[in-house]
């Protein structure tokens, strides 16, 4: 009999043994399995713990140095190496010998278990605790609350007055309850009575309690199983409601009602009082304070699985794909699209019906496939966010003054490419505004702000695009320091009048830099024009806001998506070309009357308002004849209004961005090209570009002077 | 400080086992083979928790509890029976002698030492 429960340990160990080196076995090819991580573990705690328990004393020593390194590696301290696999498997190995052998043999093996102690301490990295005789009981895996299916219960416990008659410690029962998950406890003590009428061995107290726990109602019942007689004992599955009801939580009168505790005409009747209803409830005497409280508390819990939930779908089961070939994906649906247009085309030319059912159809699941499959390059702005968290410290340091970066909108979604490509920009953003907005800690106090200042970087979603604002709350921009720059470096002229924003957002200009001199951080030969240039590449805007002494705020209009775009599609002469639709604002018609009464000015007169004009054809030098109303594009960026002359508004384009050849690198009114269904290629215009050149050939002056 | 488990059995194999578990797992462990045995050496020093079995020699272990009971230094003490059976009637009867909880044979040793240390704390 002696050995019996060493054989029935021996032949635990072996089981163990045997999933160890499964599992080992699978870490090796998926080493970010925190699961199997966990398993690992779990088999060395056991095989320790039970060992220690029967007398292995070796074998629990030897796994314990194994089982502090897997510690390491639950708690993401240690990566999993397949040095650290290899070396496991010896271990297992090794423990396996052990349990092989009579204890008298034990000692062949101890130089092979020491070697294997001394690796496995050096890869924790010398923090490993000398192995301590353990006499631990049995292993009690912690539960981690919130888990995957973690439900909450509600659970009412009512002992019997004499419930500690029989050795039954309620204390020992809530700590029980406790370790199954997160444990919310609130005791009911309006039975208690005076202390002259007290019976100091009975139980006079109720309990609610709140568990939200992935264990199942069964192991909740196990905790009262001794119990179960002698109490009144309700556990009940909270229901915490569809998530798509709009109700974002119970109502405390609810979850009262639920509970029996009271009546809807009574909350009713209280409710009629203007206060928060938990207070009326009790200052009416319909419920008890810590009923109230009670049910306060499942309303709190009932919050915050619900966030839970929300996370969890957010973070759903993902699949981790190389990025290339998503933008393969991308090209492939871009040739669809295409495609698609063409096949429009055809089956509007032969006016068969059934073909063009087909290509209506076609188109529909052509767009939902576009843009799913553009959704999937979508990222959280947020990983871009947290590396200046890191960039914001350095600087802080450097420049000896104390910033703090806050971030909002760190779920804010943009394609993976943009995000990529807005990484410099921002930096120089935020280098910028530490550098030359954030004073130094004494000048902020002196300013009677404080001491540290605040850097603040938030994106949002707005239509087709996401705006991201840099905001700092530093010395802002002085315009009479920016004008005089701008008039010393012969960016305008010294009478030029200009109004606030003008000025401010002369530092885009080429060639401006405000620095008095060149510091580490700001002077590295990149000025605001090289950032605004590549917001621009991203067919994005910048504009800059500014107030002295209050701060600055830079905005980017960044779209979500570069690879396929809504256009508007129109033709000038033979060649047909494309304006991005989220610059359009409408379209007007320009006559020849209208062209006359102008005297030669570029201006259209809409709605009362002056629009100065870009007549496309001359711009381009396109020769033909012109029709006799021509059309005008009027377009919209940064708040200035231009319009675009061509000959016909064809529609609506879905222009999948084609980038032109090297060839073509020095044409800067073009973005890029398009295919277009007749086969034909059509040219991106660059608004931005060609607004830039009208504002220099002084046409958006002449609206001013008007 | 180790816990002191009194263990009342009959059963010299199931006592064994009993015993060296709970020492294993690093508590204090008396033996005692019937009720009146145990019932003696709960009098004679202080126990953390009992284990006993229901059908003994000399006194069984339902006896053995009640009188227990009694003894005001064992008024609020956990006790536990090692049983066959844990049916409706065989709680009502445990209740009613004072016992705390119970654990159905056969057992292993990591659910006595579950079941104890849901006692114990």
């Amino acid at each position: 009999m002696q050995d019996a429960p060493q054989n029935a340990f021996k032949e635990e160990a072996y089981e163990l043994l045997s999933e160890l080196e499964d599992s080992l076995l699978e870490l090796e090819e998926q080493p970010d399995d925190h699961d199997t991580v966990s398993k690992v573990f779990r088999a060395m705690h056991t095989i320790k713990g039970s060992g220690a328990m029967f007398g292995f004393t070796t074998i629990s020593e030897f796994t314990h140095e194994v089982e502090t390194v897997f510690d390491l590696v639950r708690n993401g301290e240690l990566p999993v190496s397949k040095q650290l696999v290899d070396l496991s498997l010896k271990a297992r190995d090794h423990i396996l010998s052990l349990l092989d052998c009579e204890a008298e043999e034990q000692e062949q093996y101890a130089a092979q278990g020491a070697e294997l102690v001394v690796r496995f301490q050096a890869l924790a990295g010398g923090v490993s605790a000398p192995a301590e005789v353990v006499a631990t009981t049995i292993v009690e895996v912690q539960k981690d609350a919130h888990k995957d299916d973690a439900t909450t219960y509600r659970i009412r416990f009512r002992p019997a007055r004499d419930i500690m008659h029989n050795g039954t410690s309620i204390a020992q029962l809530l700590d029980e309850l406790a370790e199954l998950g997160t444990c919310r406890t609130i005791a009911h003590k309006t039975n208690i009575r005076a202390l002259d009428e007290l019976d100091p061995e009975g139980c006079y107290a109720s309990w609610d309690i709140i568990l939200t726990s992935d264990c199942g109602e069964d192991a909740i019942r196990d905790v009262f199983i001794f119990v179960e007689d002698d109490c009144e004992l309700i556990i009940k599955a909270i229901d915490i409601g569809d998530d798509d009801d709009g109700m974002d939580r119970k109502r405390l009168g609810d979850i009262l009602i639920e509970r029996g505790e009271i009546s809807q005409a009574e909350i009713d009747e209280v409710l009629a009082k203007n206060k928060r209803i938990g207070d009326l409830l009790v200052e009416a005497q319909l419920v008890s304070r810590d009923q109230v409280d009670s049910a306060l508390l499942e309303q709190q819990e009932i919050r915050k699985l619900k966030e839970k939930k929300k996370e969890k779908s957010q973070s759903a089961s993902s699949l981790r794909v190389p990025a290339d070939k998503l933008d393969d994906l991308v090209n492939l649906v871009g040739e669809m699209v295409t495609v698609k247009s063409r096949l429009s085309q055809v089956a509007n030319l032969s006016h068969d019906a059934e073909l063009l059912s087909i290509a209506e159809e076609v188109e529909r699941l052509t767009e939902d496939l576009r843009d799913s499959t553009l959704n999937i390059r979508m990222l959280p702005i947020g990983s871009t966010f947290s590396k200046f968290k890191r960039l914001v410290r350095d600087i802080s340091a450097d420049l000896g003054k104390e910033v703090e970066l806050k971030t909002t909108g760190a779920d804010t979604e943009l394609d993976k490419t943009v995000i990529e490509q807005l990484n410099d920009p921002l930096i120089h953003i935020i280098r910028n505004s530490m550098d030359h907005g954030i004073e130094m800690p004494d000048d902020r106090v002196a300013a009677g702000k404080s001491r540290s200042g605040q850097v603040h970087l938030s994106a949002q979603h707005s239509g087709d695009s996401v705006i991201i604002k840099i905001t700092d709350d530093g010395k802002g921009m002085d315009s009479e320091v920016i004008r005089q720059k701008a008039i010393s470096k012969g960016i305008i002229g010294a009478d030029e009048q200009l109004t606030h924003n003008d000025i401010l957002n002369l530092v885009f200009a080429p060639g401006f830099s405000t620095a008095q001199q060149v510091t580490g951080l700001s002077g590295r030969g990149v000025g605001m024009d090289v950032v605004k240039r590549a917001i621009e590449s991203l067919r994005g805007s910048i504009t800059l806001e500014s107030e002295k002494g209050q701060g600055s705020v830079v905005s980017l209009r960044i779209p979500l998506t570069l690879a396929i775009i809504e256009s508007l599609l129109v033709q000038i002469g033979d060649g047909r070309y494309v304006l991005p639709l989220s610059t359009v604002e409408e379209c007007v018609e320009l006559t020849a009357k209208d062209i006359r009464d102008a005297h030669g000015r570029n201006l259209a007169r809409v709605r009362g308002h002056l629009i100065p004009y870009v007549p496309l054809r001359e711009e381009f030098a396109i020769d033909g004849k012109l029709p006799t109303v021509q059309q005008i594009v009027i377009t919209q960026i940064n708040g200035q209004q231009l319009g675009f002359v061509v000959d016909n508004v064809i529609g609506e384009h879905q222009t999948v961005i084609k980038s032109l050849g090297p060839m073509y690198r020095d044409v800067q009114c073009v973005s890029g090209a398009t295919i277009l269904g007749d086969g034909s290629v059509a040219l991106i215009l660059d608004i931005v570009y060609l607004m830039q050149k009208a504002s220099e050939d002084g046409r958006m002056q002449r609206v001013e002077n008007e | 400080m180790a816990k002191t488990i009194l263990a009342v059995d009959d059963s010299k194999s199931i006592l064994q086992m009993v015993s060296f578990t709970l020492k294993g797992a690093g508590y204090q462990v008396i033996e005692a083979s019937n009720g009146q045995e145990g019932l003696a050496a709960a009098q004679r020093q202080k126990v953390d928790l009992v284990l006993t079995d229901l059908n003994m020699p000399v006194m069984d272990g339902l006896t053995m509890v009640q009188r227990l009971r009694a003894i005001p230094a064992c008024k609020f003490t956990p006790i536990l029976m090692l049983t066959t059976e844990a049916g409706a009637d065989f709680k009502a009867k445990g209740k009613a002698a004072g016992l705390t909880g119970w654990l159905v044979k056969p057992f292993d040793p990591q659910k006595l030492l579950g079941v104890v240390k849901k006692v114990l704390g």
